[in-house]
């Protein structure tokens, strides 16, 4: 029983980083039909910058801070310059593109930052609660975890629903040519949507990296783990990317925690939801609109 | 055409003309669309714009509203040169164009979607929400729902509605009769005419359905790969049995 | 309205070409056209004759090189030969992957499986199998992938690419996990020295001997690749591609098409991964990771998305740009690790770059250019 729930915890705080990674992937998706498969890249980035501050001083929350900052130009600069080019054009364009960009950004924190692996500080206790005469796999961190990520959530969902902004940003993902017609500045919208998601994504760097280990590489499986959740979820909807993140973040829990040897076969796992999900539901879970053919 | 001497009304040259259009050339790739289209839609009058599929109907309101770049010509607004304005500015400059296929946002509600219409505006009173719900009643049953419900004739009211609250000089609509069921589409013309009637509105009508549209509009323009073969009165258009079996259908 | 950009370049072969797309090498762009060439029209003909040529040039080459230029020659060709069937892939069929790194894989433990046997068959039926056993993977994958487009497609063979090495892993006992598996590589046998040391007085190293081999299964693949590419086979794989309404309107069904362009792509993954097992004597996780996948995509799309010759390119590139990259970078006083990570930084960087500004590649750029001169030629003579 202990271990259910401590695998059930486990499973649904990471599945919160997925959520948030997710989410970061569906922003972009909505508003320029294009999976930024770089988005791990550029949140290990950021996550390098928090913490040549933190090693020079200054405080996680102010690395914290200048990181979320640093993801929002970040996204508003790649989308206005690299992106916007191939924006209209073949979609075999894009995602060669974001891939590049996966490719170089990575390579670029290797050269500047060195490939080894340095500890990252974790904002608050990684020992977990005390229940009863043991300990539960839940710890202060992990509730930090949750809770940003349900924020951000909010917030998202507030910025979308009720602001004349969000509507503009709607309105530019879902009918681009004629919201032009209509006078919104939709080149702006795109780049604040790359840049929101931008920081949704470095949120999700630091959320992992904290109290473990970083080195140029560490986001590299979370874009595997945050497309299949975006996908369970269905890639247009932010709150199906969370509840897919959790799902996905569960299941693999039970896998690494319940089958013999599973932590290999996580990656495995991952692979196989995600194939079944296309081909069972290709919309996601949430699929509102008719969604073209996966 | 010389009105009697002492008339007050305004002969046809002398109206003015809201907007106008002056050797407008565009292409796509290879394809020459607008072959130097000249024309002029007068203020306050219903300009009808006809000719077969392909003859440039759609690039021209396109050219327009600057969704297509045009290579030579110029389009004037209220004698305002806006051939390279932007797309976005067009509806701060008083031109609002409903689109082929109507444009309406599926994924938004029927309310969202006429707010879209009214981001620009900034601040924009209920009362204009409520009079485009008291113009087409059946938006307001639908109004939270998902715009992709409607039928095709509740879409073409809903992105009329739309460009209404842009409070536009001139509207630019673009096949609104596309497959809607004639008494929708007398409907939908007849609060046309109403509108410009009543509130001096301009409007710049693409149709394939000549007929219909010679009914309601004023003057008449016939396009034929990409020129303008004929620019008439509508009701010397209507009677020209000749220009209507070649280039009209009818 | 159809957008200019989207529509596939080599339909319209005389009018003057609209912007590239990535995937607009269509290789039969050329073909007739009434253009004057040296080559015979047969299209099987032009192809021995191109492989004819080929097998000299290797030959030449090899002969020339020292017995380092040799090994990364050895390298060029295993990369070339995964190339391959992912330009067809990609480039004819429209389907991105980024899973041929895991594709090689299998090819490679295959090999290095079978020749762990103590009397091992013969290396070309070894070969055979490997390249089988993949396609057959690849058939399972192409059924997957046949109704995933763009970034699904992208996403799920990308996860492919991180899941599958981690098989190696889990049969640690098997697959010797992260250590990987030996290779014995075969001794080249006697009638090869005696041809070397005829030829060019040279001894038949066995460096030598896999370069040779390498070179061999390369111009075969390529051969019929290249037959392949033009035959009926490879035209309904540019209809499924470009049109695919009008494709499936004219009785066309898509998902088998699919599936064998992956198959035959996967095939020549196993083909490259059996080659680089024996080349590099090891098959282990690590030399299969997602960055195996992305250097072939960035081969393949430097080169030109659809064309063999720029695969050959592309996989020459990337075997001889890092070296010289990394050591521009030690020179320039980065200490050897970081300089080692210059070449992907060039490679993400040319990536994207490429798609910006030559997304046809420089195969297809230069094609776009030529197509280009020539129809104005073509105006100007007919018109006046």
């Amino acid at each position: 029983m202990r271990q259910f729930v401590n695998v059930t915890l486990n499973g649904l705080t990471q599945g919160m980083i997925f959520a948030a990674f997710a989410l970061a992937l569906v922003l972009i998706w909505r508003s320029t039909r294009i999976v930024n498969f770089a988005q791990g890249a550029m949140a290990a980035a950021t996550s390098f910058i928090a913490l040549a501050l933190i090693h020079s001083g200054q405080s996680y929350w102010v690395a914290l801070v200048v990181a979320l900052a640093s993801g929002l130009v970040l996204g508003a600069v790649v989308e206005r310059v690299v992106i916007r080019p191939v924006e209209g054009g073949p979609e075999l364009n894009a995602v060669i593109v974001t891939l590049g960009l996966f490719v170089a950004i990575e390579a670029l924190i290797a050269i500047i930052a060195g490939s080894s692996f340095q500890s990252f500080p974790a904002p608050f206790g990684l020992q977990g609660f005390s229940v009863g005469d043991g300990r539960i796999a839940l710890t202060p961190n992990g509730l930090f975890i949750i809770g940003s990520v349900l924020v951000t959530m909010l917030l998202l969902v507030g910025l979308f629903r009720f602001t004349r902004l969000g509507l503009a940003m709607r309105a530019s993902a879902f009918g681009q040519e004629v919201a032009r017609l209509l006078g919104v500045r939709v080149g702006r919208m795109l780049t604040l949507g790359w840049a929101l998601a931008a920081v949704v994504g470095s949120l999700a760097g630091l959320l992992i990296a904290g109290g473990g280990l970083v080195h140029p590489a560490y986001m590299d499986s979370i874009i595997v783990y945050g497309f299949v959740a975006a996908v369970l979820g269905g890639l247009d909807s932010p709150i199906g990317s969370v509840v897919g993140g959790l799902i996905l973040g569960l299941l693999l829990s039970y896998v690494s925690g319940y089958v013999p040897r599973g932590s290999g076969l996580v990656n495995l796992a991952a692979l196989v939801i995600l194939v079944v999900v296309l081909l069972v539901r290709p919309g996601g879970l949430f699929s509102s609109t008719t969604s073209r053919r996966a | 055409m010389a009105e009697p001497h002492g008339s007050t009304a305004l002969s046809a040259s002398e109206r003015t003309a809201v907007l106008e259009v002056r050797d407008l050339t565009s292409s796509y790739g290879p394809v020459r669309a607008l072959d130097g289209v000249t024309l002029r839609a007068e203020t306050g009058r219903i300009t009808a714009v006809l000719g077969a599929n392909g003859a440039g109907k759609t690039t021209l309101l396109r050219t327009i509203s600057g969704l297509v770049r045009c290579e030579r010509g110029q389009v004037l607004l209220d004698g305002e040169d806006i051939t390279r304005a932007p797309v976005e500015s067009m509806v701060t400059k008083g031109m609002a164009h409903v689109p082929e296929g109507r444009g309406v946002i599926a994924e938004l509600t029927v309310e969202e979607n006429l707010r879209v219409g009214a981001l620009f505006r900034g601040k924009v009173g209920r009362e204009e929400f409520d009079r485009v719900y008291d113009l087409f009643p059946r938006l307001t049953e639908r109004r939270g729902q998902p715009a992709h419900v409607l039928s095709g004739g509740e879409r073409q009211m809903l992105v009329i509605g739309r460009a209404l609250l842009a409070r536009p000089r001139i509207l630019l609509l673009d096949e609104p009769s596309l497959g809607l069921a004639p008494r929708i589409v007398a409907q939908i013309f007849g609060l046309v005419r109403r509108l410009v009637d009543a509130e001096g509105l301009s409007v710049l009508l693409v149709e394939q359905n000549a007929r219909s549209a010679l009914t309601v509009a004023d003057t008449g323009i016939v396009l034929n790969l990409g020129r303008v073969v004929a620019a008439e009165d509508a009701r010397t258009l209507l009677a020209d049995e000749g220009l209507r079996h070649a280039y009209l259908g009818f | 309205m159809t957008d200019p950009r989207t529509a596939p370049a080599g339909t319209d072969v005389d009018a003057a070409p609209v912007l590239a797309t990535a995937a607009a090498n269509a290789p039969s762009a050329q073909a007739g056209a009434g253009r004057r060439s040296f080559l015979p029209r047969s299209t099987l003909l032009r192809h021995l004759i191109l492989l004819v040529v080929g097998a000299v040039l290797a030959v030449a080459l090899l002969e020339l090189t020292d017995p380092f230029t040799n090994s990364q020659l050895a390298q060029v060709a295993y990369y070339a030969i995964a190339a391959g069937g992912l330009t067809v892939l990609t480039g004819l069929n429209g389907q991105i992957s980024l899973g041929h790194g895991a594709l090689m894989a299998v090819g490679a433990y295959t090999t290095a499986l079978f020749l762990q046997a103590d009397e091992p068959w013969p290396l070309p039926l070894i070969f055979l199998v490997s390249i089988a056993v993949t396609a057959v993977v690849g058939a399972i994958v192409g059924v997957a992938a046949a109704r995933l487009h763009g970034p699904y497609l992208a996403g799920a063979t990308l996860a492919l690419a991180v899941g599958l090495p981690g098989l190696a892993l889990y049969f640690r006992d098997t697959l010797g996990g992260e250590q990987g598996l030996r290779v014995r590589a075969p001794r080249p046998p006697d009638w090869f020295r005696e041809a070397i040391s005829t030829l060019s007085g040279g001894s038949g190293s066995t460096t030598k001997w896999l370069a040779y081999v390498g070179a061999f299964w390369l111009l075969i693949a390529f051969f019929l690749l290249a037959n392949l590419a033009r035959s009926r086979i490879g035209r309904t794989w540019r209809a499924v591609r470009d049109q695919e309404v009008a494709a499936e309107l004219a009785g066309i069904s898509l998902a088998p098409w699919r599936v064998l362009a992956f198959v035959v792509s996967a095939a020549c993954a196993g083909l490259g991964g059996a080659v680089l097992a024996v080349v590099v004597r090891l098959a282990a996780p690590s030399a299969f990771t997602l960055v195996l996948s992305l250097a072939l995509l960035t081969a393949i799309v430097i080169g030109g998305l659809g064309s063999l010759f720029g695969a050959l390119i592309g996989s020459a590139i990337l075997v001889f740009l890092p070296p010289w990259v990394t050591d521009l970078g030690t020179s320039a006083g980065l200490n050897g690790t970081k300089a080692a990570q210059l070449a992907p930084f060039v490679y993400g960087a040319v990536l994207v770059l490429a798609m910006i500004f030559a997304p046809a590649g420089i195969v297809g750029t230069l094609r776009l250019r030529l197509l280009g001169l020539r129809a104005r030629r073509a105006a100007r003579a007919g018109g006046g």
